[in-house]
């Protein structure tokens, strides 16, 4: 067992699946030699060299075009989109071609690619470098979506997505990086569209992704010196959804609320509030409660833009308020 | 800023240069020209019956044909080896039929029968078969060049010698992905052949209107140091010949190139568009600028008998002809099919 920054499990997880699998390439803008931007990928172009890690131009479509076309003949691409807004320059890529081309083909073309990216506020960059754009992901038929949580869990998505043999987002977040977990010896593949409980208790269940994850978790600490006790579900993944965990929690603890850092709007919460409450509404004793980053463009100030994300004692207090 | 004094439709007209006949002596085996001639014959004639399945209400949807352009598909048909790539528009009819595609799947998946190319569900703009090296027409403007340099990118590290060949219209010479997938091939030196249908018009709008530069896509070419290729696409020959040279540079690790077709559709943009909006004078003269009269004289002059090459024109009606019929009588998909094939695992299942 070591600790590993979520940072370096980045360049771990995309290092284990360059081992062992030679059709595995990977490409992005200062991924290389820079080792990214956010230093994630530091040392990959040293082991794998510059046939299969690739700093490309700033080109997002010629990016997301050279996976598309790589996956499509035989290679494993992971290509790196440095910062999730930047998908809004190549979605075409992303919703017209990667993620139709096997239905548009009636099977004939697939596309096994992953796309990563920093996803997420949380460093102050303002209004195009922040936002959490998962919700617009999973809009999408056709492409998987994960957002890992602890290092652990980005090794073991990392590579259950490069192995998956259709496009998967993953989403990293950008705050997340310096975060530290704990990462087992030896090879680490999860399995995508599990979520996973975290913790249990009997007063409500509690959904959250990603950098919510923590903030979750710690609003259930304080709740539960006051005596409220949480389930805490990590989602991990909206495509494909665990929607079997969620709805099994909420027949035990009969109350709901989600955590989500996208703006309000068709937030993934809002899909989750559908789906329980059409399929699980008798097992509710009130109603369901999403706790979102209010449908805002977010700010640069550190104040402003800690207002707008759920933290701590906004889920706290949510929560508390809403169980009465 | 510039803005054009025509009022719509009475803009500027662009008239073909004559054949060039020295082509007639090009060193180019006659059966790859006998193989050139039979494929804008299918290209035609099919075109023809899908017109005529439109007019019978049979095809639904758009789809966009290629009537007068068929000669620089069936010259790369022709020079492509089987196992090289190709990355077709939307106007894909005729790329598809030059990679060797039979026309029944292609007419099926026209009509939206089960039998169809891809079983119904791309239809006109989605045609691919990659079995053929057709790896899929693309109906976003610009995005399979990008996708193109992946197969390029993907055959140099497998250390195969494939070359992948995007073909695109004058209007695609605008978006950034053509700009971006240029620069990307020509940085990494990779197999890419980009060809450039430049048939004057980018749908309506002619596209000497909202261009600087005279060819869109050769005059791009020295902004990422490459050479590019102007030829007469009504010629094979004339794009044989340029298609060969850019496919042995890519295949020998030379990098990519540019190739300028020039051309003309005989109909308008897509199903709905009579294209009233190109001057009489200009449609005349471009009508006369056929390509396949012209190479049936050319392969005359070359010795070959009006009988082979009636018999070859024969030959492919018939084959319309039953292809037609097969498709017509084959099944619509099955209610089922609506649901296969998101994924992998052959299911479209998002959750548990």
């Amino acid at each position: 067992m070591a600790e590993l920054t979520y940072r370096e499990a980045v360049a771990a997880g995309i290092a284990q699946e360059m081992r062992r699998d030679p059709s595995v390439v990977f490409l992005g803008e200062d991924v290389g030699g820079a080792g990214g931007v956010f230093k994630t990928t530091a040392g990959l172009l040293e082991e794998f060299g510059p046939d299969r890690v690739v700093d490309t131009p700033i080109s997002e479509q010629a990016i997301l075009g050279a996976a598309m076309g790589a996956a499509m003949t035989g290679l494993r691409p992971i290509a790196e989109i440095m910062f999730a807004d930047f998908f809004a320059v190549c979605w075409d890529f992303v919703a017209n071609e990667i993620a139709k081309s096997r239905y548009m083909t009636d099977g004939m073309v697939g596309c096994p690619l992953v796309i990563r990216s920093g996803n997420g506020a949380g460093l102050r960059f303002g209004a195009q470098h922040s936002q959490s754009i998962e919700n617009w992901a999973m809009a999408v038929p056709g492409v998987k979506v994960v957002a890992p949580s602890t290092p652990k869990d980005l090794i073991g998505l990392m590579a259950a997505s490069v192995r998956d043999p259709d496009p998967v987002l993953l989403f990293e977040h950008k705050a997340l990086y310096p975060s530290k977990g704990e990462v087992p010896e030896g090879e680490i593949v999860d399995e995508l569209g599990k979520a996973r409980v975290l913790r249990e208790g009997s007063d409500a269940t509690v959904v959250a992704l990603a950098l919510m994850v923590p903030r979750a978790l710690e609003a259930a600490d304080r709740l539960a010196a006051e005596g409220i006790h949480l389930t805490v579900i990590d989602l991990r993944s909206l495509v494909p959804l665990d929607t079997a965990t969620i709805l099994r929690s909420v027949a035990q603890t009969s109350r709901l609320f989600t955590v989500e850092e996208n703006p309000r709007l068709c937030g993934w919460g809002a899909e989750i509030c559908s789906i329980v409450s059409e399929e699980a509404f008798w097992d509710l004793d009130g109603p369901i409660v999403r706790i979102t980053t209010p449908h805002l463009p977010l700010a640069s100030a550190p104040n402003l833009e800690d207002l707008a994300l759920p933290d701590a004692d906004r889920i706290a207090a949510t929560i508390k308020a809403a169980l009465g | 800023m510039p803005v054009s004094g025509a009022p719509y439709g009475a803009h500027q007209i662009v008239l073909p240069e004559p054949f060039d006949e020295s082509l007639k002596d090009a060193p180019i085996d006659l059966e790859t020209r006998i193989e050139m001639f039979r494929k804008q014959h299918q290209i035609r004639q099919l075109e023809k019956r899908l017109y005529t399945l439109f007019l019978e209400g049979l095809v639904r949807g758009t789809s966009h044909q290629s009537m007068g352009m068929e000669a620089t598909s069936a010259a790369f048909g022709a020079a492509l080896r089987p196992d090289d790539y190709s990355f077709n528009t939307y106007r894909g009819h005729g790329h598809t039929v030059a990679r060797g595609v039979p026309p029944e799947p292609i007419i099926a998946e026209l009509l939206g029968k089960a039998t169809g190319l891809v079983g119904g569900k791309g239809g006109s703009m989605h045609l691919t078969s990659v079995e053929h090296g057709m790896m899929g027409s693309y109906a976003i403007i610009g995005a399979h060049l990008c996708i193109a340099n992946g197969a390029a990118w993907s055959a140099k590290l497998r250390g195969t010698d494939q070359v992948a060949v995007a073909f695109f219209g004058d209007g695609a010479t605008n978006i950034g992905a053509f700009h971006e997938a240029v620069n990307y091939a020509a940085n990494y030196r990779l197999g890419t052949i980009f060809v450039c249908e430049n048939n004057l018009y980018m749908e309506y709008t002619p596209i000497a209107e909202v261009t600087p530069v005279t060819h869109p896509a050769a005059d791009r070419a020295p902004a990422y140091g490459l050479d590019a290729a102007i030829v007469d696409g009504n010629d094979a020959d004339a794009v044989y010949l340029a298609a060969r040279t850019a496919i042995e540079r890519a295949r020998t690790g030379g990098g990519p190139s540019i190739i300028e077709a020039k051309t003309y559709r005989h109909g308008g943009h897509s199903r709905a568009d009579p294209g009233k909006y190109r001057p009489d004078p200009e449609v005349e003269a471009w009508l006369e600028h056929d390509p396949i009269p012209m190479y049936h004289q050319r392969l005359l002059d070359l010795g070959v008998g009006e009988d082979r090459l009636t018999a070859i024109i024969q030959e492919v009606a018939a084959e319309i002809d039953r292809a037609a019929e097969a498709a017509k009588s084959a099944p619509e998909p099955p209610a089922e099919a609506l649901w296969t094939n998101v994924w992998a695992n052959g299911g479209s299942q998002w959750r548990n």
